[in-house]
Formats: C-alpha cells, sequence, structure tokens
C-alpha cells in the first residue's frame, strides 16, 4: 500500500457492489460502481431516497465495506483494512458532516470540536488552540462555551462542520447538511463549505436532495438503482 | 486522562439516574462494611486464638465442669507446655442487658498463658495482692466508666456465695489492653482462690482448660494425649484447637458468617441488576453518539473502554462513599452498646470492598460495553 502522493484522483472506486440482507433477502443498493474524484473537487451526489446516496459516502468514509470492488482514498485500499486500521485511517483522512449534526449534547461546541483531536498526542493547550481555530472559521469564536441546546440548527451544523475540519483531514463528507436546516441558515452552511473548498482546497463530497444546494457545488452525479450518471433520471 | 470527561460528561446527562444508582451502591457498600465489622466481632476471638493453645473440655458438654487436679496431670504430658484454667461466671452487673463475659482465673497462669492481655505491672501486682480484685477489658471500662479503685458489684446467676448471698461485689485493680487490634478487651477476670472459697458449691472444679504445646506441629497428637489421659474416668475431656473452640462458641448464636454472606450476595446480586441495568439503558440511549464517536475514529476498544470507565467511576465512587460512611459508622461504635468484644473494620475487607467494586463494575458493564464495541457504524447512524 503506497501513500498517495497528490498526483492522482484522491478516490477511486472500481466496480463496487453493496449488497444488504435483510433475513433471506438481499437487497442490491450499489451494483458494478465506478467512480474517480480528483484532489479539489466539491462534488454533489443526488438521488430520490433508497438510491444509495449514504451508502456511497459511507463506503468512501470507510464506515462500511463494499460487497464486492474496490474504494480507493489518497492511495489507500481502505476496503482491506481491518476495523482498527479503518478507525485510525479515519481519523486522519476523514471529516464528517452529518444532516442532524450528531453533537454531543453534553459537551459544549469547544468540546464537541475537540473530540477528533483526543485521537492525536497533541497537548491539551494545542487540542483548544486547534478547536478555537476551527470554530473561528466557521463564525462561531463567541459560541465556544455554549451547549448545542443553547444553539441555532445553522450554529450546530457550522459546529458539526469546524468538528470536521479540525484535523484538517483529506476528505470532508458531508451527508445531507442542509437537510435540516431552513434556507437562510443552509446558505451559511453552503457558503462555508464552497469557501472550504475554493479558499482552502478540501475535497467535498455532499450527498443532498436540494438542487439549490447541489448548485453549489462544481461537479454534481446523479445516483439512481444503484447506478451513476452526470444527468437525472426521471 | 484525556477521556475522562467523556466519562464524567455521560455520568452527567441522567442526573437523577445517575444519583438513583450512585446511591444503591453507596447503601450496599454501607452494609458491606457495616456487617464486616459484626462478622469480624463474632470471629475475633477465632482470628486470635493462638495456634499452640488446646482447649481441654468436658466431653459431654462445656457447662459439665473439670476437676482441678486435672491441670497437673495434664502438664505432664509429653508435649505439654502449661496450662491454664478458667470458669464461666454468668454474673449481671445492674442489668441483664450489660451483658459480658467474667472468668474466674489464676492471674499467674492466665498472664503466661495470654500474652494478648497486657497489664501493667503495678495493676498486676495489684491483683496479686487483693484477693477480691479484678481487671476488666478497655473496652469494658469504657462502656461502664469504670476506673481503677471502683467497687464493682456483679449479680450471680449460677454460682451463689457460702452466705447464701448472690452479690459479688470486687475491687477493680487493674484495666487491661489488647495487644492486637483483634483482641477482646470486652472482658472481666477475677481470682480463682476467692471465687472457690467463696461459692457455695462446686469446690475444686474448674470450667475448662487452656493448655499450650511446645511445638504446634505436634497439637493434634498432643489433644488425642490429653483425652486419652482421661478416657474411662467419670470425667472425660474433649480437647480441641482454641481457635474451633471459639468458633463452636460463636456458632451458638447461629452461622453468623454464613448469614452476612448469604444477605451480602442477595444485595450484591440485586445491585449487579441495578448497575447492569443503567449502563444498558446508558449504552441504548447513546447508540448514535457512540456510532459518531466511532465514525470519528475511536477505535472499537476505546469505545469499550468509555462504556466500562462509566462503569468503574459509578462503581467507584458509590463504593468508595459507602465503605468511607461504614467506616464512620462503625468507628461511632457497636450497635450492641459493648456487648461486642471487637467492633472495627478490618483492613483486608475494606480490600475486599474494593476487589467487590471493581469486580461489579466489570461486571455490570462488560456486556453494554462489548455491544457498544461490536457497533456498526452505518446501521447505528441510520437508526
Amino acid at each position: 500500500m503506497t501513500e498517495w502522493n497528490g498526483s492522482e484522483h484522491l478516490v477511486r472506486i472500481g466496480g463496487v457492489d453493496k449488497v444488504f440482507k435483510r433475513g433471506a433477502e438481499e437487497i442490491h443498493v450499489l451494483g458494478g460502481l465506478d467512480l474517480e474524484i480528483p484532489a479539489g473537487e466539491f462534488l454533489a451526489l443526488m438521488g430520490p431516497s433508497g438510491s444509495g446516496k449514504s451508502t456511497l459516502l459511507n463506503l468512501i468514509g470507510g464506515l462500511d465495506r463494499p460487497s464486492e470492488g474496490t474504494v480507493e482514498v489518497a492511495g489507500k485500499q481502505i476496503d482491506r483494512l481491518s476495523r482498527r486500521e479503518l478507525a485510525g485511517w479515519r481519523a486522519r483522512h476523514i471529516g464528517l458532516v452529518f444532516q442532524f449534526y450528531n453533537l454531543i449534547p453534553v459537551l459544549n461546541a469547544q468540546k464537541n470540536v475537540e473530540l477528533p483531536l483526543l485521537l492525536t498526542r497533541l497537548s491539551r493547550a494545542e487540542r483548544r488552540r486547534r478547536a478555537a481555530i476551527a470554530l473561528d472559521i466557521v463564525g462561531l469564536s463567541n459560541r465556544a462555551r455554549h451547549y448545542p441546546r443553547q444553539m441555532s440548527g445553522g450554529e450546530q451544523q457550522r459546529t458539526g462542520i469546524a468538528r470536521a475540519i479540525v484535523t484538517d483531514p483529506t476528505l470532508l463528507l458531508c451527508d445531507e447538511p442542509t437537510g435540516d436546516l431552513d434556507r437562510k441558515s443552509g446558505d451559511e452552511v453552503l457558503d462555508l463549505l464552497q469557501a472550504l473548498n475554493e479558499e482552502q482546497g478540501k475535497t467535498i463530497i455532499m450527498v443532498t436532495h436540494d438542487i439549490h444546494a447541489a448548485a453549489r457545488a462544481g461537479r454534481t452525479l446523479y445516483l439512481n438503482k444503484g447506478r451513476l450518471s452526470t444527468e437525472p433520471v426521471d | 486522562m484525556k477521556y475522562f470527561y467523556l466519562i464524567f460528561s455521560a455520568l452527567k446527562r441522567k442526573k437523577l439516574r445517575t444519583g438513583l444508582t450512585l446511591l444503591s451502591i453507596t447503601v450496599a457498600f454501607v452494609l458491606f462494611g457495616y456487617l464486616a465489622a459484626i462478622r469480624q466481632a463474632f470471629n475475633a476471638g477465632v482470628e486470635v486464638a493462638g495456634a499452640d493453645r488446646l482447649i481441654v473440655r468436658h466431653k459431654v458438654s462445656i457447662i459439665q465442669p473439670l476437676p482441678q487436679s486435672y491441670e497437673a496431670k495434664i502438664e505432664r504430658i509429653e508435649g505439654v507446655s502449661n496450662a491454664a484454667h478458667a470458669s464461666w461466671f454468668g454474673g449481671i452487673y445492674r442489668e441483664p442487658k450489660n451483658f459480658f463475659a467474667q472468668m474466674p482465673v489464676v492471674p499467674e497462669d492466665f498472664f503466661d498463658m495470654f500474652p494478648e492481655y497486657v497489664l501493667g505491672d503495678a495493676q498486676k501486682a495489684a491483683w496479686l495482692a487483693t484477693r477480691d480484685g479484678a481487671i476488666a477489658g478497655r473496652g469494658l471500662a469504657q462502656r461502664f466508666g469504670w476506673k481503677v479503685g471502683d467497687r464493682i458489684p456483679i449479680n450471680a446467676t449460677i454460682w451463689t456465695k457460702k452466705d447464701g448471698g448472690r452479690t459479688w461485689e470486687f475491687d477493680l485493680v487493674g484495666i487491661y489492653d489488647g495487644r492486637d487490634k483483634g483482641t477482646d478487651t470486652s472482658q472481666f477476670f477475677f481470682r480463682y482462690d476467692y471465687f472457690d472459697e467463696t461459692r457455695a458449691r462446686g469446690q475444686g472444679q474448674v470450667g475448662w482448660y487452656t493448655v499450650r504445646v511446645g511445638d504446634p506441629e505436634h497439637a493434634a497428637a498432643i489433644a488425642r494425649s490429653i483425652d486419652r489421659e482421661f478416657a474411662n474416668s467419670p470425667v472425660e475431656t474433649k480437647t480441641e484447637p482454641e481457635g474451633a473452640f471459639v468458633q463452636g462458641f460463636a456458632n451458638q448464636v447461629g452461622n453468623i458468617a454464613f448469614i452476612i454472606m448469604s444477605i451480602m450476595s442477595a444485595v450484591f446480586f440485586t445491585l449487579l441488576l441495578v448497575t447492569g441495568n443503567t449502563m444498558a439503558y446508558a449504552v441504548r440511549e447513546r447508540t448514535g453518539e457512540l456510532a459518531v464517536l466511532k465514525a470519528i475514529g475511536f477505535t472499537d476498544r476505546s469505545i469499550l473502554a468509555l462504556v466500562l470507565g462509566e462503569s468503574l467511576v459509578l462503581a467507584f465512587v458509590g463504593g468508595t462513599l459507602g465503605l468511607a460512611l461504614a467506616w464512620i459508622l462503625v468507628a461511632v461504635g457497636d450497635p450492641t452498646n459493648g456487648s461486642f468484644p471487637v467492633f472495627y473494620l478490618p483492613v483486608p475487607e475494606l480490600l475486599l470492598g474494593f476487589v467487590l467494586i471493581a469486580a461489579m463494575a466489570f461486571l455490570a458493564g462488560i456486556v453494554p460495553a462489548l455491544q457498544a464495541q461490536r457497533l456498526q457504524i452505518a446501521d447505528a447512524l441510520r437508526r
């Protein structure tokens, strides 16, 4: 396994099948899927519910394994990694943004953002400093001591983004990041993602149902019945 | 250490539930500590019993007397170093509830036999010089506020005096201390010569003998020799190790160790269910959060450690608090107001308490921790 030299595609997916078993029934979510994503791209994945968007995102993020095929991210074939290796790899390379923010309700924004840094050897002071920088990037320096219940949905999602970027990951994976937000808050989050892509060169893959959100991405792919296309499917 | 705040934050999530679980654990360990002190009180004599000491009593029953003449015969048996006799007086001080042991002994033999009872030389000399003199243990003296020079009246229930009187009066000439913490200081000893001359009947008889053997390895053989010496006589003997004798005496109340063990087993089983239930709910409620922690890079093992850590903190805080409260309650005094020979929480029992805390934390936390460890991230995030 060689380290990624930055000159190739950041994400390479080859012949990926994903089958879920529900009792005796087999549900084919993805079938023979190929995808390449260059570094620095902001890609939107669209498609109807159940089309496999989130499953694909989970495979790229090492949260799940393909039934067949290969998933290579940053030069590493992650479908071959053990659970332990995969956890370490995720900590170093992946930033995750969820639809429902998934912040820890008993931790304030600062501590939520610090969470991924607990997996590093950084000192407490350095962890705090980096969490403060991440909160500053998302415009929430003044909300560091606030708990999720004391913040609006938009603020919670921006805290989630700060948590995702605090380790400076190779790849940012966003699963319907505006799905639970009103238009104004959603736009703020999209502005932020766009800025992270354009100004800091972050590679972003965003799953969305929202055409308005997808319009912010550099490229949009449509997933239907487990297959990718560049055009929406009726 | 850096994960500690995650553990404490998780426990603060449902303050009432955590508080009630902590309270259950605390109460259970207060009970554990207190019952351990009571068991210690019943076992005190057994634990301080000398391995080199035997008790010779009547073959039929402890309440049947032995002739005083046996002392010389016993001391002649090979392997026996010395012997000392004692008898049960069974008197009452003021009220029946003021129970304590009173025994007539021969002072010189007594101190030779029981070095664990410590009395100053001046008080020892005073006892030898005073026919109706008596000594009391420090605990007993404190219980009734006695001091040297006090006149102690004891109302006899067994031994009437030659003049028909039942009240025996003793000069308190000394207060002995225990050499070790477990030594019984709740007893009252007076002189056998005074007792034997004053009692209306039973002259020349004693309750039992304590015998010291030269080599504890040969104690069993010596015990058999003693019983053989008096076999087929009108007064046959039964000789046994002092520890077994004291244990048998304590067991007249019941098998205290078994009763206490049964109570504690029931308490800890219930506690395990309560704590296990708390941990199971705590993990089930946080499935999504645990999945997020895994998603951002926490390993299966660190998730297992986090959940077990919660269980350990819960058990350790509640258990330590319980043991500390038990220690304080025991220090305040024994529940019988001084009838127990000793009443303290021994350090080995405290250590056992901490072992139980760790075991309970592990057993209560391991199943939810394994469930959390095996959590599939994608499945859990979809829920």
